[in-house]
């Protein structure tokens, strides 16, 4: 059930009472937790690349395992990737929408919100019912900066949304990271001038923790041996959506082997698959 | 004075006897034709009257009645010409009826007293020896497709003139002669999987399918050559059987598509109707067989299939389960045969582009759900193989590199088949069609293999339904495999083929 905070709550994120345009009430779903002090935002391109989502899911991942709230937007593309490496990782996620708790934008992603909402929480300023109308997003981007110690932004057009959510971000003293990406890729845009314009880069999680004063988390190891055919096809495979006809050139292996490794592997969550049965790599961790 | 001929006529797949009953007396001068005659039928009056009098002989000026007898069955076509024409003249006396009772008669007259060639013959001749007739005149194109049956001479007539020199006994026809060996062989198919470039994926795919009987949707941007694959799967599946090649020329005879020559059918249907095809052009009606008949022992290949009306679509379902369709109307019911492998296409999403490297894809994916959701759940259950076919490169297309010819893969076809044969011991055709009970006997699993198959289904979201099908086509790429048990292999093959069951992927 949705409760309804005011400033004057105890319960209210400290954080947002001390923003320049703090909300009047807030519309949460799930529950607010201590822990979430330590918050980092993850925001970035609707349409994002299969490499923007990698980075995405493996930052919502790594950022949960250090026991660091994952704050986004439930948008298409990076924000819900964020969120579900967060929830992948057994963390907690907090999804600030622009439109009614109760109202899920984009509707696909009904699903993930009753999961966020079990893990962590969706917030709104606005009241149940309301519709998602375009100019209550830009406006939300500032409580999604406000809740965090520092806003993440993976992938971006000129144009993008993630441009307001940093500069809300600047305007509230939050720190601005940014990851890198292909100069040839159109998402790379809005990350790099960031970076130009001083924002700090993102190469693995211990930079953010640092910055932001955090304590990393233990490392771990999760080497997986491959095998065989496995070993071949994934050696093949990059960020770079590859068809199984292509794979199975590159490879020099017959179709049907081709299409059992990438199963296996699959299964072993190291492969993403995407529409027209193109495969990526679905994380990094084993590159960086 | 009276005269019968006899003669038949094709309702739904089966002829059934037609007399021809014509009577010349008194009255003012007129031609009558009886016995629930269709248009063309009321018109032979006119073809008649100047085929006789151009061949020489001549109409009297007296009330002349023709009567189609059983005379409650609706009579079509043009097939009618000739008996009535033989019968007026056995009925003013120009010419002796005696050989008019052993013999049957049909055909197409023209004015100038030719014959031309009409459809069912096939169907017909088999009613024909059924009554133990000793002889049948039929048009002279037709002559090799009725002689197909065999115990009944065959006399081609080219004109009315000759049929009556030889029903009168003057210069008798010889019966036809079939030539040895007649019709194209499989192999004379003007397509060939050797034309297909790259698409390793969808070839494998079609493979299977052909092997196993298995339904298949492939979904791919326009251009991808889904049409290709679709058009050749026909020439990898088993050759034609005589009895299967028997009855698919008797469908297609009646329908009226067998080529000229009129040998039998030798290689598998293939037909592809347009989208915007009736419920009653796709199963059949008015007595006539449907899209699916004439696809009967081939392949119906549906492109663009959420372009066709929903309720089209929807009546596949009970024939891809029976195999036969029973279609009802108000003065008859009909069943038709229906033993057809589907291959559907359609695109990925409404502007063609989903998965697609070179274009991107315009659409919302609330639009892609939409425009996918078109599709019935209870009909893709039916199709066991999804495959997506991306498009070729360029570079590839102008690549020297030859594929694989149709023959090889067809006699790795043909052993899988042998296979299932052995198995199924004539309860089963294929495994497509296993019963519930057959999927359980034959498409048991190891113990590693059940857990695979688990992990897989939940691992990846897929739907229930998906489980059964899974193991359908693991059997099946088994049977290619030679191997007496679906192993884990096998079934991480089948899995890749069930795309529609996983969870909406992301729309990169």
């Amino acid at each position: 059930m949705a409760c309804l905070l005011t400033p004057d709550d105890e319960a209210f994120p400290a954080a947002l009472r001390r923003i320049a345009d703090p909300p009047q009430a807030l519309h949460v779903f799930g529950t607010l937790a201590e822990a979430d002090r330590k918050a980092v935002a993850v925001v970035g391109a609707r349409r994002a690349s299969p490499y923007g989502v990698a980075v995405a899911e493996w930052l919502g991942r790594e950022l949960a395992r250090s026991g660091v709230t994952v704050v986004s937007g439930l948008a298409r593309g990076i924000d819900a990737a964020a969120h579900r490496g967060a929830l992948e990782a057994g963390g907690r996620t907090i999804a600030v929408l622009g439109c009614g708790v109760d109202v899920v934008y984009p509707p696909e992603h009904a699903p993930l919100a009753r999961v966020i909402a079990g893990a962590g929480a969706l917030l709104s300023e606005y009241p149940p019912g309301t519709p998602p109308l375009k100019h209550q997003f830009p406006r939300r981007n500032r409580l999604i900066s406000g809740l965090s110690l520092g806003v993440v932004v993976v992938e971006g057009r000129e144009d993008s949304g993630a441009l307001i959510t940093a500069d809300c971000a600047l305007e509230q003293g939050r720190e601005v990271f940014a990851i890198p990406g292909p100069v040839f890729s159109p998402t790379s845009a809005l990350p790099h001038r960031l970076l130009q314009q001083g924002a700090k880069l993102v190469s693995s999680v211990a930079d953010i923790l640092e910055e932001l004063h955090l304590p990393a988390a233990q490392p771990h190891t999760a080497a997986v041996r491959l095998e065989g055919p496995e070993a071949l096809v994934y050696a093949q495979l990059s960020f770079e959506p590859q068809h199984i006809d292509q794979l199975a050139a590159r490879c020099g292996l017959a179709a049907p082997e081709v299409s059992r490794a990438l199963l296996g592997l699959e299964l072993g969550g190291l492969v993403g698959v995407l529409a027209g049965q193109r495969y990526v790599r679905a994380r990094g961790s084993d590159d960086w | 004075m009276l005269a019968r001929v006899r003669s038949a006529a094709v309702l739904g797949l089966q002829a059934y006897a037609v007399d021809v009953e014509v009577d010349v007396g008194g009255g003012l001068p007129a031609l009558t034709i009886v016995g629930l005659p269709d248009a063309a039928v009321q018109e032979a009056k006119e073809r008649v009257r100047a085929a006789i009098r151009n061949a020489g002989f001549e109409v009297p000026a007296r009330k002349i009645t023709i009567n189609l007898a059983p005379a409650d069955v609706r009579k079509a076509g043009p097939a009618f010409d000739l008996p009535m024409a033989v019968g007026i003249l056995a009925a003013t006396g120009q010419l002796d009826g005696a050989r008019l009772d052993s013999t049957m008669l049909l055909g197409e007259l023209s004015l100038d007293g030719s014959i031309r060639p009409v459809t069912g013959l096939l169907a017909i001749a088999l009613a024909a020896r059924e009554q133990r007739l000793p002889s049948l005149i039929v048009p002279e194109r037709n002559a090799s497709e009725a002689a197909l049956v065999e115990g009944i001479d065959i006399h081609p007539a080219p004109t009315l003139a000759r049929v009556i020199a030889h029903l009168s006994g003057r210069a008798p026809i010889q019966p036809f002669q079939p030539p040895e060996a007649s019709g194209p062989g499989p192999d004379a198919c003007e397509h060939d999987f050797s034309e297909v470039r790259g698409q390793e994926h969808a070839r494998r795919a079609m493979e299977i399918a052909a092997a196993g009987g298995h339904n298949v949707m492939l979904v791919g941007p326009p251009g991808s050559g889904k049409t290709m694959l679709a058009r050749r799967l026909a020439t990898i599946l088993p050759p034609l059987i005589w009895p299967e090649a028997i009855e698919v020329t008797r469908i297609h005879s009646i329908a009226g598509l067998l080529p000229g020559g009129g040998g039998p059918v030798r290689v598998r249907p293939f037909r592809s109707p347009h989208h915007t095809t009736s419920t009653a052009a796709m199963i059949g009606g008015g007595g006539r067989p449907g899209e699916i008949t004439l696809a009967h022992h081939g392949v119906l290949f549906l492109d663009e299939l959420p372009e066709f009306h929903r309720d089209v679509l929807e009546v596949l379902r009970q024939p891809l389960e029976d195999r036969v369709v029973t279609v009802a109307r108000a003065q008859l019911t009909l069943t038709f045969p229906a033993a057809f492998m589907l291959v559907a296409a359609m695109n990925p999403c409404p502007c063609g582009h989903r998965g697609d490297d070179r274009v991107e894809c315009v659409c919302t994916p609330p639009q892609v759900a939409r425009y996918l959701g078109r599709i019935s759940g209870p009909l893709l259950d039916r199709l066991d193989l999804h495959v997506e076919v991306p498009r070729v490169p360029p570079a590839d297309l102008t690549a020297p590199v030859v594929g694989e010819a149709s023959s090889a893969i067809r006699a790795r076809v043909c052993a899988a088949r042998e296979r299932q044969t052995a198995r199924f011991a004539g309860t089963c055709a294929a495994n497509a069609l296993m019963t519930g009970r057959q999927l359980r006997r034959y498409g048991r699993l190891g113990d590693g293999a059940r857990e695979f198959l688990r992990s897989a289904i939940e691992r990846l979201g897929l739907s229930a339904r998906a489980h059964d099908r899974i193991i359908r086509v693991a059997r099946t790429i088994a049977d290619l495999d030679g191997a007496e048990e679906v192993a884990v292999g096998h079934l991480a093959e089948a899995v890749q083929y069930r795309v529609f069951d996983r969870r909406l992927r992301l729309p990169a």
